[in-house]
């Protein structure tokens, strides 16, 4: 059995920063593995743990720069990785469209029975690529999954959605298949310094645009982000000032006049 | 003919909240590109939750009449089956959780472009949609060079419709054969029970990604068992085992209206706010000056966890 993870590198803004442009300043951003993917890689793994001849193969859509996340994933046991990048690529806004066209071609390349992919990516929040993928290359799929049971002949995946206000749905959908994982699925594990090492020997494959068998059309998009902007604060509230004792104390007294702590 | 094709969203018989304020987001679009909005309402007593939906603004409701619960195969094909009998301009899914589950195959489907998670929508030639990133701290706009366009709304950035109408309701013929769908729901499960119902409390003191570490918690029960407060959080506390599931304040979690809402090291994620902001009283500890949870907080100390909850527990002592 082979599983893929799209795994995505994901920008995080720090407390402080700056709009240049159309994006936050590259000097203010910091680069990690997505949360959500990190489940979907940890899922990925176990099931390698779990049942005998499975392959765990990450595909990621990132400039070299990610190179640093694929190796987390590795190092945390995906035994192989898939990078796809060009000039083409990193000239283009992609849409989930052009991520599907990117990550179809990726499957048909690899032919896996499960595809694993986060809800969503912490950065942009489309949370739409795992099911749009589905959909183009034909497997079933299910999304906002936080709980993953196969069938020993991993025929099927009995999984839970996360619905909203506490009601998860009980599914069953039949592999191959695509999921996208929510956070606490499971408890993503740290990579060890034994996996670290192994890492640096495993294999991180390089595809362009000519290598997947597409031209630049298939990156182009229609979606263009021409605006970024602080949202304007609609913060009324009263702040507390002074040191921790003298914020505490401000906040005590509010406490107290609500008549939620009496003493 | 520039119309728009809204979705309607139900579970258990209920229409959400979502449906009522999609017909708002729709009515907007379609008053923006000159044209009608239609409204689908897919599976489950359909005739109850058209009559529901007959609301003002809405031109026409079709119902499809297969199904009793959401199943995306079956919302997927129908909607856009739908789309193909009634070639709108727009296609205006949610973004809840089934809308996530379907909208992105129905744009793939289609073939035409997705903004997920929009915020705000206008029209004035071409769509320009508003969008959050990076968890909140900034908003995008975006431009859509195609038409038609697929577009899922976040649940809560616009006003319910609530006003009723007369509006006329065609049954939509889809075939759909459930046990032919690769996905099979077996059933519905509630989570969350416990021995504390904070949904009950009138102070709770909740806890989000600041406190760093499961050990770091005791100094928040500490202040709940000084203030007699009950204690809450925000979801990575539960992913990560430290509180279980019944504490957890939120989208997925639940919602609350206590008297005082203590947020303590909770950024204010719009996913999280959506089960707290109905709290009389909001109070924000965190040390990042443009969380955003300081734009729904009644009072705010930036600071330091750390330093001003041991002083709040000698406050109280």
């Amino acid at each position: 059995m082979k599983i893929l993870v799209t795994v995505k590198e994901v920008a995080e803004a720090a407390d402080d920063f700056e709009i240049e442009g159309t994006d936050i300043g590259e000097q203010f951003l910091e680069y990690d593995l997505n949360e959500w993917d990190d489940y979907a890689v940890e899922a990925a793994v176990q099931l390698s743990e779990e049942y005998d001849d499975v392959e765990v193969v990450s595909a990621t859509i990132g400039p070299e720069r990610s190179e640093e996340t694929i190796r987390m994933a590795l190092a945390k046991g995906v035994d192989r990785a898939i990078r796809v990048w060009d000039d083409d690529v990193a000239a283009a806004d992609l849409d989930v469209a052009a991520k599907t066209r990117l990550f179809a071609s990726v499957v048909e390349e690899e032919e896996p029975d499960l595809v694993l992919s986060g809800v969503q990516a912490a950065d942009d929040g489309f949370g739409a690529t795992g099911v749009s993928l589905a959909d183009e290359i034909g497997f079933d799929w299910a999304a906002v999954v936080n709980r993953l049971d196969t069938d020993d002949d991993l025929s099927t995946a009995h999984v839970h959605r996360e619905l909203e206000g506490g009601i998860e749905e009980l599914t069953d959908v039949d592999l191959p298949a695509v999921l996208t994982i929510q956070t606490g699925l499971n408890e993503p594990r740290y990579a060890s310094l034994r996996g670290i090492r192994q890492a640096q020997g495993k294999e991180i494959s390089e595809f362009g645009l000519a290598d997947l068998g597409l031209d630049a059309d298939a990156v182009a998009s229609p979606i263009e982000r021409t605006a970024m902007y602080e949202p304007e604060t609609e913060s009324d509230a009263t702040y507390f000032d002074g040191s921790a004792d003298e914020q505490a104390a401000q906040l005590a007294d509010v406490l107290r006049d609500k008549g939620v702590v009496s003493e | 003919m520039s119309d728009v094709l809204a979705v309607a969203d139900h579970r258990r018989g209920e229409l959400r909240d979502v449906s009522f304020e999609i017909v708002r987001a729709g009515r907007e679009l379609a008053a923006d590109l000159g044209g009608d909005l239609h409204l689908a309402v897919i599976a489950g007593d359909t005739e109850a939750f058209a009559d529901r939906l007959s609301l003002a603004g809405v031109d026409a409701i079709h119902t499809v009449d297969a199904g009793a619960e959401f199943n995306h195969d079956l919302y997927a094909g129908a909607t856009a089956a739908l789309f193909e009998e009634l070639s709108p301009t727009a296609v205006l899914m949610p973004n809840s959780v089934n809308g996530l589950d379907y909208a992105p195959a129905v744009a793939n489907r289609l073939d035409v472009p997705l903004v997920a998670d929009a915020v705000g929508l206008a029209y004035d030639g071409g769509l320009e949609a508003t969008r959050e990133m990076y968890g909140s701290k900034v908003e995008t706009a975006v431009e859509v060079s195609e038409e038609p366009f697929a577009v899922t709304v976040r649940g809560g950035e616009w006003a319910a419709v609530e006003e009723t109408a007369d509006v006329p309701v065609e049954t939509f013929d889809y075939e759909f054969d459930e046990s032919a769908s690769g996905a099979r729901v077996q059933g519905f499960e509630e989570v969350g029970a416990g021995d504390v119902d904070i949904a009950d409390a009138e102070f709770l003191v909740s806890i989000g990604r600041g406190i760093e570490e499961e050990e770091n918690l005791e100094l928040i029960e500490e202040l709940a068992e000084v203030t007699g407060a009950t204690l809450s959080s925000s979801r990575p506390i539960v992913d990560n085992g430290w509180l279980p599931k019944n504490r957890q304040v939120g989208q997925s979690g639940k919602q609350v209206t206590p008297d005082v809402y203590l947020a303590i090291g909770i950024s204010g994620a719009v996913q999280h706010v959506a089960g707290m902001k109905g709290a009389e009283t909001i109070i924000a500890i965190n040390t990042d000056p443009n969380a955003p949870i300081f734009d729904i907080a009644d009072y705010g100390i930036v600071g330091d966890l750390f330093d001003v909850v041991p002083a709040l527990i000698e406050e109280f002592n």
